[in-house]
Formats: C-alpha cells, sequence, structure tokens
C-alpha cells in the first residue's frame, strides 16, 4: 500500500507524522510505503507573521527545517509536484520521477494573490507574508500619526487576524505613546465586524471601547497608491496615510494548472474530506472548497480524520469512513498585547466567546512554542 | 451563456453565508444568476443588504423546508 502526501505545511506533516505512528509496524514490514512531497526544505510557523510585524518575534524564529520534524519513517523528498494524473494514481514531480500510489492526501495550502486587486502591491503593506510583514513593522516604528487603515479582501486563511491586528495596533500605538495621534479605521467585507457572529458580537463593543472606527459591507475593489485612496465594491472610499491589507488568496498555482479547482480551490466533500469523484484522494487545509475556515487548526483537526480512515483501510480494509469531519476549528485571538480569548466551533455549534483574559493569552505564547510538538503529530 | 450555480452554505458559521456569496461573486460572470442555500435566518436580511447596496439583483427570496433559498444575478 502507497500513501502519497503532497505538501509539507501543517496538515501534511501533522498527517505524515500521525500515519507513521500509527502504522509504523506495518512501515518498517514493508507492507506500506509513506512518502510526503514538499516545495521546500523548511517549514514556517505562519500565525506568528502577525507577531513579527508588532515587533514580538524575529521572522527566523518562525522556521524549522522540515526533515527535522519527521518521524524517520516517512520518506521524505523536496521535490515539488508538477503533474497530477489522477486516473493514472500517479503524480510527476519537477525532478521528473514519477510517484505512483494507492491513496493521495493533496495539502498543498493556498497563495496571496494582491494582484488580483489593482494597486494592492503597489499601495498597502501586509503581515501575511514574512517580507511583507518585516517591511509593516519597520513602517509601524516610523509612523508618527494619522490614519492606519486595514482592509479585507476574501476568501482569505486565517479569518480572525485582521481583528487580532486592530486590536494590537491600539496597544502598540499606546505603548508607543501617540495613539491619540492615530485613527485606526477598519473594513470589512460582511455587514458586521466579522462573518462568524459570536467573533462580531464581541469585537464590536470592544472596538468602540478602544476607539477603533469601523465599516462594514466594504469589499475592496482597489487602491490608487498616489492618492491614498483605497475604493470598495459599494462605492464608498477611504483616506489612509497606512493601508495594511489582508490580501485575497487562491489555492497554489500547481493545484490550478492540474485543472483540480473550481474557482480556486479543490471540491472536497465536507464530511468525508475525499475529492468529489475521488474516493482515493484526500484534500485537506487551505487548499479544499469546504466551508470552514483556512486555518492551521482546521488542518489539524482534518488530519486527525483522514489518518483514522487510511489505518482503518489499511488495518481493517474497509473503505467506509471510520470518521468524518465535524467542522471542528479552534482559534485563539489576541485582544491586545496582554489578553486573548478563543473561537471553538464546528459546523452546528457556535458558542458565545470568553472574555479575554490574560491566561489566554499566555496560553497562546507557549502555544507558539508549542505548535511544533503540535506538527510532530504529538499533540 | 449565462451560467447558473448553486452555493450550498447550509450548517456553516465560518466563513458564513454571504462570506461564501461574495467569494463565488467575485468569480462569477455578469449576468450568471447565483442560488445560496443558508440556514442561517440572518442570511434573508443580510444577503438583500449587500445585493442592494452593491448594485446586484435579488431574483428571489424563500424558505423552503427550513433552508434560505436565496437567488441573486450579477449585474455589473
Amino acid at each position: 500500500m502507497k500513501i502519497l502526501i503532497v505538501g509539507g505545511g501543517t496538515g501534511g506533516t501533522i498527517l505524515a507524522n500521525s500515519q507513521s505512528r500509527r502504522l509504523g509496524r506495518e512501515i518498517r514490514a514493508g507492507k506500506v510505503e509513506l512518502t510526503l512531497l514538499s516545495a521546500s526544505d523548511r517549514h514556517m510557523y505562519q500565525p506568528g507573521l502577525l507577531y513579527v510585524a508588532f515587533g514580538q518575534m524575529t521572522a527566523d524564529e518562525l522556521y524549522r527545517d522540515e526533515a527535522s520534524l519527521l518521524e524517520p519513517e516517512v520518506d521524505f523528498h523536496v521535490d515539488p509536484v508538477e503533474k497530477f494524473a489522477l486516473d493514472e494514481n500517479q503524480v510527476v514531480t519537477k525532478s521528473g520521477k514519477t510517484y505512483g500510489y494507492d491513496i493521495l492526501v493533496i495539502a498543498t495550502g493556498s497563495r496571496v494573490v494582491p494582484a488580483e486587486v489593482p494597486g494592492l502591491a503597489e499601495g498597502a503593506e501586509t503581515f501575511y507574508t514574512e517580507e511583507g510583514a518585516v517591511r509593516l513593522h519597520k513602517r509601524l516604528t516610523e509612523f508618527q500619526g494619522g490614519t492606519v487603515a486595514m482592509v479585507v479582501s476574501i476568501p482569505h486563511k486565517c479569518p480572525v487576524a485582521p481583528v487580532e491586528a486592530m486590536f494590537m495596533l491600539h496597544d502598540f500605538f499606546n505603548a508607543r505613546g501617540i495613539r491619540d495621534k492615530v485613527t485606526l479605521r477598519y473594513q470589512y467585507p460582511t455587514n458586521r465586524v466579522h462573518a462568524t457572529s459570536n467573533v462580531a458580537s464581541w469585537a464590536k463593543p470592544e472596538f468602540d471601547k478602544a476607539g477603533i472606527e469601523y465599516e462594514t459591507l466594504f469589499n475592496l475593489k482597489s487602491v490608487d497608491p498616489v492618492k491614498q485612496i483605497v475604493y470598495s465594491e459599494e462605492g464608498t472610499e477611504v483616506k489612509y496615510d497606512l493601508l495594511i491589507a489582508v490580501p485575497p488568496h487562491r489555492g497554489m498555482e500547481i493545484v490550478e494548472q492540474n485543472q483540480l479547482t473550481q474557482s480556486g480551490w479543490i471540491p472536497t466533500d465536507r464530511f468525508k474530506l475525499t475529492m468529489n469523484g475521488r474516493d482515493n484522494v484526500y484534500v485537506i487545509g487551505d487548499a479544499t472548497n469546504i466551508p470552514v475556515s483556512k486555518t492551521g487548526s482546521a488542518a489539524h483537526f482534518e488530519s486527525e480524520v483522514v489518518t483514522a480512515n487510511i489505518v482503518a483501510r489499511i488495518k481493517t480494509g474497509t473503505a467506509k469512513p471510520v470518521r468524518t469531519y465535524d467542522g471542528k476549528v479552534y482559534c485563539f485571538i489576541e485582544a491586545g498585547f496582554d489578553r486573548a480569548t478563543y473561537n471553538a466551533f464546528d459546523y452546528v455549534n457556535l458558542p458565545p466567546l470568553k472574555p479575554p483574559s490574560k491566561s489566554i493569552h499566555w496560553f497562546k505564547m507557549a502555544y507558539n512554542q508549542m505548535y511544533w510538538t503540535s506538527v510532530r503529530g504529538l499533540l | 451563456m449565462p451560467e447558473n450555480k448553486i452555493i450550498d452554505a447550509c450548517n456553516t458559521f465560518c466563513p458564513g453565508p454571504l462570506m461564501e456569496l461574495i467569494t463565488y461573486m467575485k468569480q462569477a460572470n455578469v449576468g450568471d444568476t447565483l442560488e445560496l442555500l443558508s440556514t442561517d435566518e440572518g442570511s434573508a436580511a443580510d444577503v438583500p443588504e449587500w445585493i442592494h447596496k452593491v448594485g446586484h439583483e435579488v431574483v428571489s427570496n424563500e424558505n423552503v423546508d427550513g433552508i434560505w433559498h436565496i437567488t441573486v444575478r450579477k449585474i455589473k
């Protein structure tokens, strides 16, 4: 039995390690081959980018060597896939090698595509890339006053990040002693301050308390970097001195080029996590089109489901799922520099948020390090 | 030739039905219709509010056996 995982991000790495632990005996006996293909030899802790933007982490802290995170039974290659031949149960990599499989897991993630919005790349800063987070930190430390505007394109990963960033901006400028010289403006696509109603209900009064101005039903249309104005599809505009943008996201180019996607994402069964029409192909993490947050947390919980079902296929011979994904997601939400809450929900349950506390903030600080245990499939 | 697309956003909270609709509307062509299926009571008011503000058209908005079927057309 050949299991092939494509993508060495959060989902693919957790999945590889979890399966290695469950199938170690079969792998060592030569009955199972477990292969992971990645486009990079490094693994980034992406939520750390927000802290880089505020000077609380440095970019080098976000990386580990991918090989150092993997169980020894995982056959790991840095060799990006260029062709998916799903009818032949094969992929072809950049090196020209062909990998066959009985079960394929696609965990290729997503990418930012600022070019989809005219003027965005030239006019806005972002904390969604390493280069952007480093540059944004420099801009923030040099900022002397004026309007800082946040705009949010969709779809995007880490849905609570723009809310967290606003509270951190408030604390950042307070700490610099210039909060009274800074207008914080938040623009959001839906008619509440966050798409998830429990986050919106909590964040709106918190924004009011912090003096953060907001405009809803603002869908980013274009940016004029010369006039420093950002325009919405709805016909409104905002003048800014510093624009921070959450750029639009799409699935990786390789899955689009292989025509696996619809509108940039791979059609996936939201419960079984199999690619539509392909029972031996699973899709996890940002690459799917399932209606759930694009976060490492979702990828983590999805990897647990897929691991259980692949292990059951091998150990019991059943192709029927033993577990289904219930839409579970757990996201920390920073409410500034020293308080945090969290959002834990699934497809049918959306409990109200707990009041922010220092203890949850310190738990998040600890998780920033515990991630490396989590991604090894231990937590 | 305009296309008709169904967006099943039943029993989803994040990113939520309106966010799903906005995402697919960005990808649609002028003249296409999108039918949003939602179990969220708020969608019946939230979706028309955005559609009217942005300048598209609400074709129909009805509840069938507990599911909102909201059909909209991309105008511009």
